[in-house]
């Protein structure tokens, strides 16, 4: 079955960014998203520790260690960039000033729950700035796919994985789909190209409304 | 000869109170006059809720800088090593315990430390400003006044009748007339104005003072 | 140093020449702020390498990461020390983090391995409210309503209420008995600025301990760095001790 990669999914995340958003974007495929911003848009990247502003990676040698994101990838400083403390990066955060969060998933609920901080089988893992972010970014978009490595779908009707937080997530976009959460539960709003409702269906664990407006998913 | 402490000279004695590297926030009044008596050799670094900590005396007419300014909004001068921060910042300083001495003006001291200082009986509002906070984190509270109001009514009482500042907050008392300091015991008369009894001192104070057995004269 | 010299020194001398004597007087049982995100950037490092010299035992550490082998943000020919020092060394009892294993961790890490064991406890928060109770045990304030981790783990045995229609969890003030931080210039009365996005943890790790430690690049004398950019100011920080020359920056 067709599924998009990585850098796919991340370009049709980051086509949700309008001008002037303020973004954090957690590890892995959301990282990516920072590269495909539209066009004519100024959108203000935001790390957990301390700045907004910034942009993409340096030239190789001219890393600098107090010059990272929460990921630790190295960046450079745009115009405009400020710096500051944990403290004052989790105020924008609870304060709602942020406007876009992307964060990847193991697993989403058709609530909206989302579980994505300790994997399965292991007894510690990361909380870091997740549950923060979430419980305070206007928008929340799980950005994964849509199956694990075995295909066991991560998108199900109750998370079996510890929580980040309950009800949170607000759009869901994987490898073959984006789905909106509402207060009825999931709407397949788009597809990936030659995908069928029906093929989404089948590896999605939670019962999904589909979209009078469906539509192939703009890449 | 007997001679009250002028408002200056109240102010020396209880800058004689700072140790070397204390934090001190001084309060609008008399407290504010300490600025200009520290210690020789010691580093005090004056503190205002304002968002500065490092200030140094009062500025003269030539060196006022509106942005230079303490709480009580005086013109005032910066020493090595002053910073400027927000007011949050500045409070966060005073609850954490990390100022070690405020000095206060008063309308009331009670003989177990309560402070009245914000609002007088009749009137419809009063400052409360930063001193909720000061005598709640400084580590130690000493308020600078007269002994009496100027119709002659004792300061330092039983109880106080105006509304409080704070409970049980005050450990010590600088006066025109007095050094006294609230022990559990209640009051207990340190120090005199030159030339005064502690009869004396006590007739103008509104609860028992016990007084010490090292009783002295204020050195001024 | 000894122990009594240390208690002795008069309390505006506040550089220390070795980061051994900076941390001498740690004792077991201590809780200890560790001031870091996670890769060596604002890593007090060299302070975290003379307590685990120094063998303090039963240690409470408090910070982002309890060691993930600052895997991330490293270039080639950074040290690599980070709280993990301590976990390996078996001086700690009890780590309150945020993030304490590497993303895509493979292995059971020291820490992990002691927690199976029994021997550390492990306090999960989220990131920034770690972050915020670290400032209000700086600031005097002995807990606060926060509105994140409602129905997750983090919300287990806490105080709840609901405020304006909102569910918020009572989460309490951190007070540390040393805070080890991270800072790019001192002055010699413990002024602090940063370079970069140094400042994350240490900013608040540096106000909620008895005694807080600053380790810099660079001590100049009082009044020569711009009090408009000064962050902490000196009366948070108890010792400054500068790195050795091959160390700056790093």
């Amino acid at each position: 079955m067709f599924r998009l990669d990585r850098e796919a999914i991340a370009l049709r995340v980051a086509k949700e960014f309008r001008d002037g958003d303020v973004v954090n974007l957690g590890i892995g495929i959301p990282t990516l998203a920072a590269n495909y911003i539209p066009e004519g848009r100024t959108v203000w990247f935001h790390t957990e520790n301390g700045a907004v502003g910034f942009g993409g990676s340096p030239p190789e040698g001219e890393e600098d260690i107090h010059m990272t994101n929460a990921g630790g990838g190295f960046v450079t400083a745009l115009p405009g960039m400020s710096i500051f403390d944990t403290i004052e990066a989790f105020t924008i955060v609870r304060g709602g000033y942020l406007d876009i969060t992307v964060l990847g998933a193991m697993q989403v609920s058709e609530k909206g729950d989302l579980a994505n901080w300790l994997r399965p089988g292991r007894l510690i893992g990361g909380i870091g700035g997740a549950m923060d972010i979430v419980a305070g970014a206007k928008r929340v978009i799980a950005a994964m796919e849509h199956t694990d490595k075995k295909g066991t779908p991560k998108i199900v009707r109750e998370c079996t994985s510890p929580l980040t937080a309950v009800g949170c997530v607000d759009m869901i976009i994987t490898d073959m789909a984006v789905i909106e959460v509402d207060k009825e539960g999931l709407m397949l709003v788009e597809h990936a190209p030659s995908l069928s409702v029906e093929d989404i269906k089948s590896v999605t664990d939670a019962p999904l409304r589909v979209s009078g407006e469906l539509r192939e998913m703009e890449l | 000869m007997k001679q009250k402490l002028d408002r200056n000279t109240i102010a020396l004695r209880v800058a004689r109170e700072f140790r070397d590297g204390d934090v001190v926030n001084l309060g609008a009044g008399i407290p504010t006059l300490c600025s200009n008596f520290l210690p020789e050799g010691r580093k005090v670094w004056l503190h205002s809720e304002n968002g500065v900590l490092g200030y140094g005396p009062l500025a003269g007419p030539d060196q006022q800088d509106p942005n230079l300014i303490n709480a009580g909004t005086q013109f005032i001068t910066s020493t090595p090593g002053i910073s400027f921060f927000n007011s949050a910042d500045a409070f966060n300083m005073i609850r954490g315990g990390h100022v070690d001495i405020t000095v206060l003006g008063g309308f009331q001291v009670s003989e177990k430390g309560d402070l009245a200082n914000w609002i007088l009986p009749g009137r419809g509002s009063g400052n409360v400003g930063g001193a909720m906070e000061l005598v709640t984190g400084a580590k130690k509270v000493i308020v600078a006044m007269e002994h009496t109001t100027r119709n002659g009514e004792p300061k330092l009482v039983k109880e106080c009748d105006y509304l409080l500042t704070g409970k049980a907050c005050v450990d010590m008392i600088v006066t025109d007339l007095a050094v006294v300091i609230v022990t559990e015991e209640g009051f207990l008369l340190l120090e005199t104005a030159p030339g005064y009894t502690p009869e004396e001192v006590q007739s103008v104070t509104g609860a028992h003072l016990n007084v010490s057995e090292k009783l002295k004269e204020v050195q001024i | 140093m000894t122990l009594a010299k240390l208690r002795g020194r008069a309390r505006s001398d506040k550089v220390f020449v070795t980061f051994a004597e900076a941390v001498a007087d740690v004792q077991d049982g201590a809780t200890v702020i560790i001031g870091h995100f996670g890769g060596p950037g604002g890593m007090p490092m060299l302070l975290l390498r003379a307590l685990r010299d120094h063998g303090a035992r039963d240690l409470t550490i408090v910070g982002n990461t309890a060691g993930i082998g600052v895997v991330f943000g490293a270039k080639r020919d950074a040290l690599r020390i980070d709280p993990g020092v301590l976990v390996e060394n078996r001086q700690v009892s009890r780590a309150i983090v945020s993030y304490p294993i590497a993303p895509g961790a493979p292995q059971p890490n020291p820490l992990e391995e002691g927690f199976k064991a029994g021997d550390i406890k492990i306090e999960m928060n989220p990131q920034g409210i770690l972050a915020e109770r670290i400032r209000a045990g700086g600031a005097g304030i002995a807990a606060f309503w926060s509105p994140v981790g409602v129905g997750t783990i983090v919300s287990e045995d806490k105080e709840t209420r609901t405020i304006e229609g909102k569910e918020y969890i009572l989460e309490h003030a951190i007070k540390g008995d040393f805070s080890l931080i991270r800072a790019h210039k001192a002055d010699k009365a413990g002024n602090l600025i940063y370079r970069g996005n140094m400042r994350h943890f240490n900013v608040s790790a540096a106000t909620a301990s008895r005694v807080t430690v600053a380790e810099v690049d660079e001590i100049v004398e009082t009044g020569e760095l711009d009090p408009d950019k000064i962050v902490t100011p000196g009366i948070y920080v108890n010792r400054i001790v500068c790195r050795p020359k091959q160390f700056r920056g790093k």
